[in-house]
């Protein structure tokens, strides 16, 4: 990458240096520093090799278990309906069509928990409890959707969505406020709050839960949420889970992250943060204001993802769906593999949408049954993010290279 | 009375408050849990503005919880609680429930002592999870099958530490892949080789076997008579564990290099080997717990059989500052809340509320950690890697 040659890593503090002090520490180890390390030391590269790496070895496993991991991959490749842009059409009788409304569909949510991941990244912060603030997300939209019947269209689903997004800033706003005030380590509080969100959902939508559904008292799901709270489908049809609206909201969100990040003042600050808490606040910075609301946003665009998929396609919520569901935990490769940027995180996101769908649908089983499948699919994520945190690895090849290239130049 | 004992007073206040509404005495008045849950809150509240900080919050929060809890057992009726809340059944359930988190939880011990956060606890346990129904099934023997979960907890940690400690990974993100790698391994060879049918039902010999000491219907007998063979042997890991990591020079040394790596490298302790070697015994650790899981308790293995319980494990092990005795402690104390929860979701008025019983041990470790209750201060070191000069 030429990009990465022109300002290589020679001029970054040597990343083989151990910081003596707690002060150092966290002045070169933040996750935001070797963010921005990484960043500077692969361009596009790394995680393509990345990925790359991950489906070789993926497949690997495939074949040992004596199955073609070329056909399974062909099979996943149109299952998800990526062969679409072979033969476009916009009518649903194709096969194709649908299955990449579906993927879409997917991306949706995949972009939305990526960039959760991502925007705490930027502020030097690991939020792992993506999935804790999709689930409350989840909830409120459903509660709004559902006891709010007479309202009109437009301000329903606006006051759905909100509410949602909302709801995911509070959750990851205590992590946020908890790590700010009183020190405590935003992973283990993060996990623990997704447990606590799981645990309210299931109070909430189970037996005898007060958001259970209102006419068949056994069964743990809740009431669908009103027609008007439901998001108009662009593509296929509303009953067959068609392509909403929300993927535009999604696409927008690419956008907002990138200009709030990038072009606004709040958006300099919290990567300030992220790179050098000490200096952002001799700077003038407030680092308790910033760890705070880079949370509290890193949570609202989960818990926009989650208010867009209950008003999107889901409409109700079912206590069955909690074990199932891990879009939130895959929002961490997503964001891994997308480097935390805007564009990384909605190709990533088409990525895995693609992955996640196509391996749970139109696989035959004398290639891949679609049980083994939807495992592969984790195991490519598992190494995913198992590579693309291994930026020494990355940094001892780049480097290597380059001094391969200067005693070129040199004999 | 000092100010210590008042706050002490003010615990036994608060666990009273709930004790007492509960069978075998069953009151049903119930002004009597509020009074004493008062009465904890006063005694909290009189040893916190003198000095007593940490027992001050513990007495508070005994007085709430417990007049919360004795309050609702009152409303419940007791007809109902008498069926659930029998004591003995109670603590060997608490003690089934425990004894997984317990493996996990000293398992992490080990690997956050040596300065490596292992968030891969989970993903550990469901490899030994696994790999012991597996090896149970090939061999035919459950101590073959142990022996193997051992074995591929002890490799897939190996993993995990190759990347955190030689690569330098982020901890945090590389114990992420792990269980993710974990659940997607273990998921497909189970689909792999099971198919839809799950796995076999197991011989006698294939199943860790309990360990019959009395079937009288005394209270002890009841607790304790027929317990797994792994229950008693966590409780001899712990007390292996305590002896080692406080008592010994291997503990120092595992310590040290969790506390001070440079200092530690200077007086010639290898940082990389002792990270190494307390990792993968934290991956045999977790394996143990998830053997137990399959092999000596459920008889079967499913996809993500452990739902969280690595996490459990962890939250444990922070509740209990990174000692063995406190994660003990925590894992018995979460073990009891999961025990409960399963009883009370028994009961017709009590199911919707015994799932919020499962949320305690999570909101507990919020708790601890945002140190309301004393701060849990984890090892210096931890979670950040060392490179040698």
């Amino acid at each position: 990458m030429r990009r990465g040659g022109k300002d290589g890593v020679s001029d970054r503090p040597d990343p083989d240096a151990v910081p003596e002090t707690p002060e150092e520490a966290s002045a070169t180890g933040t996750l935001a520093a070797r963010f921005a390390l990484r960043q500077r030391s692969g361009g596009l590269i790394v995680p393509v090799l990345t990925a790359l790496v991950a489906f070789l070895l993926g497949g690997l496993i495939v074949l040992a278990t004596g199955h073609n991991p070329l056909l399974a991959y062909r099979d996943i490749f149109n299952g998800a309906g990526l062969n679409w842009i072979f033969h476009p059409t916009t009518s649903m009788v194709s096969t194709a069509s649908y299955n990449l409304s579906q993927t879409l569909l997917q991306t949706t949510t995949l972009i939305l928990t990526g960039l959760a991941v991502a925007f705490a990244f930027r502020c030097g912060m690991f939020n792992i409890g993506g999935q804790g603030q999709y689930f409350v997300g989840l909830y409120v939209a459903n509660w709004v959707g559902v006891s709010l019947p007479h309202l009109a269209t437009f301000p329903h689903i606006v006051l759905g969505i909100g509410a949602a997004i909302l709801a995911g800033a509070v959750w990851a706003g205590i992590a946020g406020s908890l790590k700010a005030y009183v020190g405590a380590h935003e992973v283990i509080t993060t996990i623990m709050l997704n447990w606590i969100a799981i645990w309210i959902g299931t109070y909430f939508f189970g037996d005898g839960g007060p958001l259970q559904n209102s006419q068949n008292a056994t069964v743990p799901i809740s009431n669908d949420v009103a027609a008007s709270a439901k998001l108009p489908v662009f593509w296929g049809i509303q009953a067959l889970q068609g392509l909403d609206v929300g993927f535009f909201i999604a696409l927008a969100a690419l956008v907002v992250f990138w200009a709030l990040l990038n072009r606004t003042t709040l958006g300099y600050e919290v990567r300030a943060v992220g790179f050098n808490p000490e200096a952002a606040a001799y700077g003038g910075i407030s680092v308790k204001k910033n760890l705070i609301r880079a949370m509290a946003i890193s949570g609202a665009f989960a818990g926009l993802a989650g208010g867009l998929d209950m008003l999107g396609y889901l409409y109700h919520f079912a206590t069955s769906d909690i074990p199932v569901s891990n879009i939130g935990f895959l929002g961490i490769a997503v964001a891994l593999l997308g480097r935390n940027t805007a564009v990384g995180t909605g190709i990533a996101a088409l990525l895995f949408g693609a992955l996640l769908f196509g391996t749970t649908h139109g696989l035959s089983s004398n290639v891949i049954q679609p049980e083994l499948a939807g495992n592969l699919t984790y195991m490519i994520q598992g190494l995913v993010v198992l590579f693309v945190g291994a930026d020494v690895l990355i940094l001892y090849v780049w480097n290597t290279r380059r001094r391969l290239r200067v005693r070129g130049v040199t004999a | 009375m000092s100010v210590g004992k008042v706050g002490i007073t003010g615990i036994v206040a608060g666990a009273l408050a709930f004790w007492l509404t509960l069978p075998p005495l069953a009151t049903s008045v119930v002004a009597l849990p509020v009074l004493l849950g008062l009465l904890a809150v006063g005694c909290g509240g009189w040893a916190m503005a003198r000095e007593q900080k940490r027992l001050g919050w513990y007495a508070v929060v005994a007085g709430v919880l417990g007049a919360a809890l004795g309050v609702l057992a009152v409303h419940a009726g007791r007809g109902n609680l008498g069926a659930a809340v029998v004591w003995s059944a109670l603590i060997a359930s608490m003690l089934v429930n425990a004894t997984p988190l317990t493996y996990a939880a000293i398992g992490g011990l080990f690997s956050e002592r040596s300065g490596v956060v292992n968030i891969g606890l989970e993903g550990m346990m469901l490899t030994g999870a696994f790999f012991g129904i597996w090896g149970s099934d090939v061999t035919g023997s459950w101590v073959l099958g142990l022996l193997i979960a051992i074995t591929f907890g002890g490799l897939v940690a190996l993993v995990y530490a190759f990347f955190a400690i030689h690569l330098r990974t982020d901890q945090i993100i590389g114990g992420t892949a792990i269980n993710f790698l974990a659940l997607g391994v273990t998921g497909y060879l189970f689909v792999d080789i099971y198919g839809t049918v799950g796995t076999p039902p197991l011989r006698a010999a294939q199943q860790i076997p309990d360990v019959t000491i009395s079937q009288s219907s005394n209270f002890f007998a009841q607790a304790f008579g027929q317990l797994n063979l792994m229950v008693w042997l966590s409780f001899a890991v712990l007390a292996v564990t305590y002896v080692v990591v406080f008592r010994t020079p291997l503990g120092l040394r595992i310590r040290s290099v969790g506390e001070h790596p440079r200092a530690a490298d200077a007086v010639g302790i290898s940082v990389y080997k002792t990270r190494y070697a307390a990792v993968v015994l934290s991956g045999m650790l977790s394996a143990m717990g998830g053997a137990y899981l399959s092999i000596g308790f459920v008889h079967s293995f499913n996809e993500n059989m452990t739902e969280g319980r690595g996490f459990i494990a962890l939250a444990a092990l922070i509740f209990g500052r990174w000692r063995p005795v406190g994660a003990f402690g925590a894992a018995l104390l979460f073990g009891f809340s999961s025990a409960l929860a399963q009883r009370l979701g028994t009961i017709p008025n009590w199911s919707s509320y015994a799932v919020l019983f499962q949320a305690l041990p999570y909101v507990l470790t919020l708790i601890a950690v945002a140190g309301v209750i004393g701060r849990s201060i984890p090892p210096a070191s931890v979670g950040r890697a060392y490179a040698k000069q």
